[in-house]
């Protein structure tokens, strides 16, 4: 029979082979369930891994996706290294879209080109008291941040939905629950006309640059990382169990809230109840498949944005349905965590006894 | 005319009090079953995922034959299913139980929204009303608690059944042992990872039934996402219950109860916008959940000892 068992080290191959592996895995499904719908499967895996790359309305495009999983991503694998699961993201991407929304309303036409700064940090603003409830909670009460963060994403949506639907409602939007569209002032400078794409992106990729840093490079990250890896090691160390926590989940939400902040200031121009679109969950899988280190995080958030833009395009040109990305974010990260097992395990021949 | 008014209150409470069952009966059924995950050492953040994917099975399973109870098989066979996969990759392959749980709900809700695709405009036929003869006709109680669907007294005696079987039975004996003490039970010879991935699939046919619940009762209808955040709730409400049966239930009739009263208060036309009260049960299950979590020893004595612990047997 097959047994698992231990690898003296970690297999460095694997460590990166791994999302690889778990690619493959997703794609060939992908083929079968293609193959199943009655689809040519060429034409269906063109739309994820061709047309999202083929032009530069499209790279627009993926940047726009990109962004907000790169920044959300970077602050959860901060919390992961740490054990901390934050897992209600896209309730701090909400409260920051919130936030930056409520200070880009009070922009006129006086306002100056910088105002947008202000709208952006009210997003981060956001998005960190939204995480600092979970980590009062949990210090002061040990609630499970889990479910706690996960329970405020719910909350969160009713707020944005009461403030679209009552007092932030546009008086001549003929009664739809949004908020007038944002001045210029307030919004996320663009880098091309007739492109969405803005200077999110760069925002997003110095993030990656300060969060490498951070985590490798300074004292405070260190122990963050021992006190996930190792709590006992990390007491006997004197690193504060609760420093990390409240850093982690500050840092995390802050991230969620730019990234909302971003989001409503960039693409939208507005907030609808249609703000929140799952970020905050599918950088979890972001997170996990770029190793929880910033720089993959940069190569899975365009993966993952790959899938989003390529939903669109096979429910648009081949009649498949959208919810096809749903289904391969899934099936990515549970092939990744299957593959994973053999980073530090082997399989091996053992004779039955 | 007073006499009116009381008759007329107490027949919306006797609704209010059906009603409370029936939504606590969604969340009893999913929690029942991650409590017996939980008691066999494994965590499962995977309930909304298998919740979902059971409701669209339990649907079309009932829109194709026009009967509950093959919509129900097939919620609880989904739910199953979609356990399996997460136990597999748990205990056997050592995947951590968070990241696999996370895993198998961003699954289950993509995977949904695809099956799903054409349910949302089919509509179940029409079923028979269950009533338990003699009973449902007395007054006031009739309608609180004697008109519901099978499953929710079905919940009851679950909760009761597996009080006992946890407590009592040698069998149900084994699966605490196994999430207390694996070490111990392995060296009794019991077959821990066996044991674990059992738990682990009934509980997620009890999710299942939980999910199918849902599409097939509780609200009727097949809607992206209509669960709801209520397999969250079912894993808050394992820690509230401090990992007891009957008090899994009793928290979910309270769940219930919370949900209800917002819809009760919206249709008197209380002067407080829906969206404040729709956020009432998320909020409750945050306060109850600090409520609870706030003495640790409490908590660490009631808790299975090697809760989300995986095991190697030794080599």
């Amino acid at each position: 029979m097959f047994r698992l068992e231990p690898r003296p080290a970690p297999s460095r191959v694997l460590t990166l082979a791994s999302p690889l592996i778990a690619l493959a895995v997703t794609v060939l499904v992908g083929i079968v369930l293609f193959t199943l719908l009655g689809k040519d499967p060429v034409a269906g895996l063109r739309m994820f891994f061709v047309e999202p790359l083929r032009n530069s309305y499209a790279w627009s495009e993926l940047t726009i996706k990109a962004t907000p999983l790169i920044l959300i991503a970077l602050g959860l694998a901060v919390c992961f290294r740490a054990n901390l699961w934050n897992i209600g993201a896209e309730g701090q991407f909400i409260m920051g879209a919130i936030f930056a929304g409520g200070v880009a309303l009070r922009a006129s036409p006086e306002s100056p080109a910088v105002y947008v700064v202000a709208v952006l940090l009210a997003g981060v603003v956001g998005g960190m008291f939204w995480a600092a409830i979970v980590a009062a909670l949990r210090d002061r009460f040990h609630a499970s941040e889990i479910l706690v963060s996960l329970m405020l994403v719910y909350v969160a949506e009713m707020v944005l939905s009461y403030l679209v639907y009552g007092p932030w409602k546009d008086p001549q939007g003929y009664n739809f629950p949004q908020t007038i569209t944002f001045l210029e002032a307030a919004r996320v400078p663009r880098l091309m006309q007739g492109l969405r794409a803005n200077v999110g992106i760069f925002v997003a990729l110095a993030a990656v640059a300060v969060f490498t840093v951070f985590l490798f490079r300074t004292y405070q990250g260190f122990q963050m990382q021992v006190g996930g890896v190792a709590p006992l090691a990390a007491r006997y160390a004197g690193f504060s169990s609760r420093r990390a926590l409240w850093t982690a989940l500050l840092l995390s939400g802050g991230m969620a809230g730019l990234a909302g902040a971003l989001d409503v200031a960039g693409p939208q121009g507005q907030l609808t109840p249609y703000v929140p679109v799952g970020y905050g969950f599918a950088a979890i899988i972001v997170a996990f498949v770029g190793r929880l280190h910033p720089v993959g995080i940069v190569f899975s958030a365009v993966l993952m944005s790959m899938f989003y833009i390529g939903g669109e395009l096979a429910q648009s040109r081949l009649g498949l349905p959208k919810a096809l990305t749903g289904v391969f974010q899934g099936l990515l990260l549970f092939a990744l965590l299957a593959c994973d097992t053999f980073i530090h395990q082997r399989l091996r021949w053992v004779a039955a006894k | 005319m007073t006499d009116l008014i009381l008759n007329l209150t107490s027949e919306s409470f006797a609704l209010l009090v059906a009603a409370t069952l029936n939504a606590g009966t969604v969340v009893a059924l999913a929690s029942l079953g991650l409590l017996l995950n939980e008691r066999a050492g494994v965590v499962n953040l995977g309930a909304e995922g298998m919740m979902l994917v059971a409701a669209i099975a339990g649907y079309a399973a009932g829109v194709h034959t026009g009967s509950d109870w093959a919509g129900f098989a097939a919620g609880a066979t989904a739910g199953a299913a979609m356990a399996a996969l997460f136990g597999v990759l748990v205990i056997f392959l050592n995947t951590n139980q968070y990241a696999t749980g996370l895993a198998l709900s961003l699954f289950g809700v993509g995977l949904s929204a695809f099956l799903g695709i054409g349910y949302a405009q089919q509509r179940l036929p029409e079923r028979p009303h269950f009533a338990i003869p003699g009973l449902a006709d007395l007054p006031f109680f009739g309608t609180a608690l004697f008109k519901h669907h099978p499953l929710v007294y079905v919940a009851i005696l679950l909760a009761i059944v597996m009080t006992w079987w946890l407590m009592r039975a040698r069998s149900g004996l084994a699966l605490r042992s196994v999430g207390e003490s694996p070490e111990s039970a392995h060296a009794l010879g019991y077959q821990v990872r066996g044991i674990r991935l059992l738990a682990v699939v009934g509980g997620g046919a009890l999710c299942g039934l939980g999910g199918a619940y849902i599409s097939l009762v509780y609200t009727p209808m097949w809607v992206e996402g209509m669960v709801a955040g209520k397999g969250w709730i079912a894993l808050a409400l394992t820690t509230f219950a401090t990992w007891r049966p009957v008090r899994v239930l009793l928290g979910a009739y309270l769940f219930g109860g919370v949900t209800m009263l917002q819809f009760h208060l919206q249709g008197q036309g209380v002067q407080v916008p829906s969206q404040w009260l729709t956020m009432l049960p998320y909020l409750a299950t945050i306060v109850v959940l600090v409520l609870i979590s706030r003495n640790p020893t409490w908590i660490r004595i009631n808790m299975p000892a090697s809760l989300g612990k995986p095991f190697h047997p030794g080599a």
